[in-house]
């Protein structure tokens, strides 16, 4: 009979501490940040003295006033997305049907990066585009970009060195599902009169969603709600909603603004990526 | 895209075909041609190069030296989906996103053809599945797999329709049912079909000619009868049923008949079924056209004398002797069982004989164990 119970309690067993873990480090701070964005400052109180006083009108004014960085969070990230995917996709196919006998070597290196530091990249990246660099110069004197033109600070890097982070995380997934594919099916299309677009288009992309999706998720959901490049490599004119919360917390300390900025981008999130999986139909997809 | 309908028809030519993956040759100078409306085997051991063959007239490999011709059409260097010609993959190859019916559709949309929807249909009732058609390949059985891969090909109604090996993952029951079918099958579509396989017995039902292959070219081509009674080398004579090959010499001629002295024995054999270059031969005769009798008793035809029977194995329609014969060779016997039990116990002393016309001889240099050994792979596929 104990041996029954303890069968049956065996999973929850098991779940417990992940559970306490999640409970602890996931659960109670947004609950905490829930009811923090609804306070307001106490009247003749310090700066940073909060009350609660269920003010919901807290997330049309940050919504308001932000509104602004909140389209370029997902303007940028929607643009490292897609660039992202432009640059993996050809990456994972070579690695997956091209590479021989470099395979495993290749796919070290996507995941080298790690290695290091994820600031200390991002901070690379300034040197890279700046005035100095090896980029910069040779543009200016083939007259690609103007004199007056600089890359830092720009939106332009920003979006770069978002790419350039979240890289791995659409190769990865796009790497998996592209290995799985049966190279044989792909000769069966050309077999039945498909040219190698056609094939492309018809075989091997759709057998490949399943990494697709999964792809521009892992880099869309960060990058939406990265500051670390936004920080480093943009301007004053470049700043996304991430920057915002960061300083609103740590600067300004109006911790009520910063908590429903936070829930407001990840509802945001949340909707936008619902309507994405519903309509790449991942469900149709083997 | 391609018309498949008319102008690439006729005959296949492969002209002087070979092909080397460094410096490895998979094909070694294969000429073969393949007619217009015949179902056409190309039959091998594992890794004598039959799919390399197949993949060059596919497309899907281009030959290092030489050319591929369908009717007068070259399409040595034609894309794959620039050829009149579909192929039955090893593996299915089904695709795994589509449902069968967007399976066996696909070749005709990539055609540009709008109404698909009679052709499909017509397909899946030929391969007896139409209640499929909504269902994803992982949804079905290997044999079910299987037919969808054939309609998936004939429903383009090609010049020429390739089968790798198709029946290979199936039972042997399903496996012969399937092979029944496929001939039908081909004779219903008349397509041409060019099947291969490592199994002789499915070749020789199945095909109207076999080309046997070994090691990357052609050993001799025909129909099943002629390469089961005339084999011209020691493999074909091994490698489809079996042979007893007996070191000889021709001694002379006697009208369209030679005289051969098997180990001091006199026979007698056809001129037109020998492929000796000069006197020293072995000479062939497949166990079942031997016949027993004990010593003493009346016998016809050619005679061998001074064996003894040293194995006796009942097989059920057939039993199976191995006689030892005075020069240390032992030859092996099928009796048809068709008068009740077996005659002769192991060391009775008996005579073989057997018709001079089932007599074939082979050049005195062949190697007679070629086409004996099974590969390690085929193992488990052999009955
Ligand atoms: N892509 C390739 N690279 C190197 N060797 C190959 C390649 N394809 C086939 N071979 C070799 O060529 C020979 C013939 O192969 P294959 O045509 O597949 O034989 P079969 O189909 O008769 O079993 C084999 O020894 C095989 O190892
Ligand atoms: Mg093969």
């Amino acid at each position: 009979m104990s041996s029954i119970l303890s069968k049956v309690k065996l999973p929850y067993l098991l779940l417990l501490p992940g559970f306490l873990f999640l409970f602890t480090f996931f659960i109670l701070p947004i609950v905490n940040l829930a009811q923090t964005s609804t306070q307001t400052p106490i009247a003749n109180g310090d700066t940073g003295q909060y009350e609660q006083t269920f003010r919901f009108a807290n997330y049309i004014d940050a919504f308001i006033e932000n509104r602004e960085q909140f389209a370029r969070s997902f303007i940028f990230a929607i643009c490292a997305t897609l660039l992202a995917l432009a640059i993996a996709y050809p990456l994972a196919y070579a690695i997956a049907f091209k590479s021989g006998r470099f395979k495993n070597i290749l796919l070290v290196l996507i995941i080298a990066p790690f290695f290091t530091s994820f600031l200390l990249r991002t901070v690379a990246w300034k040197q890279i585009l700046g005035e100095e660099g090896f980029v910069v110069p040779p543009l200016r004197t083939l007259g690609i970009i103007s004199e007056s033109t600089t890359l830092t600070s720009t939106s332009f890097a920003v979006v770069i060195g978002m790419t350039y982070n979240f890289l791995p995380f659409m190769t990865l997934p796009l790497y998996a599902s592209l290995e799985r594919i049966d190279p044989r099916t792909m000769e069966a299309s050309g077999d039945l009169y498909a040219n190698g677009l056609t094939t492309f288009r018809r075989v091997t992309l759709p057998l490949s969603m399943p990494g697709v999706v999964a792809g521009t998720l892992l880099t869309f959901i960060p990058a939406a709600g990265d500051y670390v490049n936004a920080a480093i490599l943009g301007n004053p004119n470049s700043k996304m909603l991430g920057n915002v919360i960061e300083s609103r917390y740590f600067r300004i300390v109006d911790y009520p603004t910063a908590a429903a900025l936070s829930f407001t981008l990840m509802a945001a999130i949340l909707i936008l990526v619902t309507l994405y999986i519903r309509k790449a139909g991942t469900e149709e997809l083997v | 895209m391609v018309d498949v309908s008319s102008a690439t028809r006729g005959d296949l030519r492969l002209t002087r075909i070979t092909k080397t993956y460094g410096d490895f040759t998979a094909v070694d100078d294969l000429s073969l041609t393949i007619p217009e409306g015949s179902f056409f085997a190309l039959l091998g051991p594992s890794g004598c190069g039959k799919t390399t063959t197949l993949r060059m007239i596919a497309g899907l490999e281009e030959p290092t030296v030489g050319s591929i011709h369908l009717g007068t059409t070259d399409i040595t260097t034609k894309r794959p989906y620039q050829r009149p010609i579909n192929t039955v993959f090893q593996n299915y190859a089904l695709f795994p996103h589509l449902t069968i019916f967007e399976n066996i559709a696909f070749g005709l949309r990539r055609r540009g053809i709008k109404d698909v929807d009679a052709d499909v249909n017509k397909v899946l009732d030929l391969v007896e599945l139409p209640h499929l058609a909504q269902r994803k390949p992982t949804q079905l059985s290997g044999g079910q797999q299987q037919r969808i891969a054939l309609a998936r090909a004939i429903v383009n109604r090609p010049a020429l329709l390739l089968l790798d090996e198709p029946l290979g993952a199936l039972d042997l029951k399903l496996r012969r049912q399937m092979q029944i079918e496929l001939k039908w099958i081909q004779r219903e579509v008349g397509l041409t079909f060019v099947h291969v396989t490592h199994d002789q017995e499915e070749a020789m039902t199945m095909a109207d000619t076999i080309a046997v292959m070994n090691e990357g070219g052609i050993e001799q081509m025909g129909s099943p009868a002629d390469l089961y009674d005339n084999p011209k080398t020691a493999f074909v004579a091994n490698f489809l049923g079996q042979s007893n090959l007996i070191k000889g010499r021709i001694e002379g001629t006697d009208g369209d008949n030679l005289v051969v002295d098997l180990f001091g024995q006199k026979i007698s054999m056809p001129k037109s079924r020998s492929h000796a270059v000069d006197s020293s031969i072995y000479a062939g005769i497949r166990p079942e056209k031997f016949r027993i009798s004990l010593v003493g008793t009346p016998t016809r035809g050619n005679v061998l004398t001074g064996g003894h029977i040293e194995e006796v194995s009942y097989i059920g329609v057939s039993t199976q002797y191995q006689v030892a014969m005075p020069w240390g060779q032992e030859l092996m016997v099928f009796e048809q069982n068709d008068d009740g039990v077996p005659p002769f116990d192991k060391g009775d002393q008996v005579v073989i004989s057997w018709e001079p016309n089932f007599t074939f001889a082979l050049r005195g240099d062949e190697d007679v164990e070629a086409g004996t050994e099974v590969a390690p792979d085929d193992l488990d596929e052999d009955e």
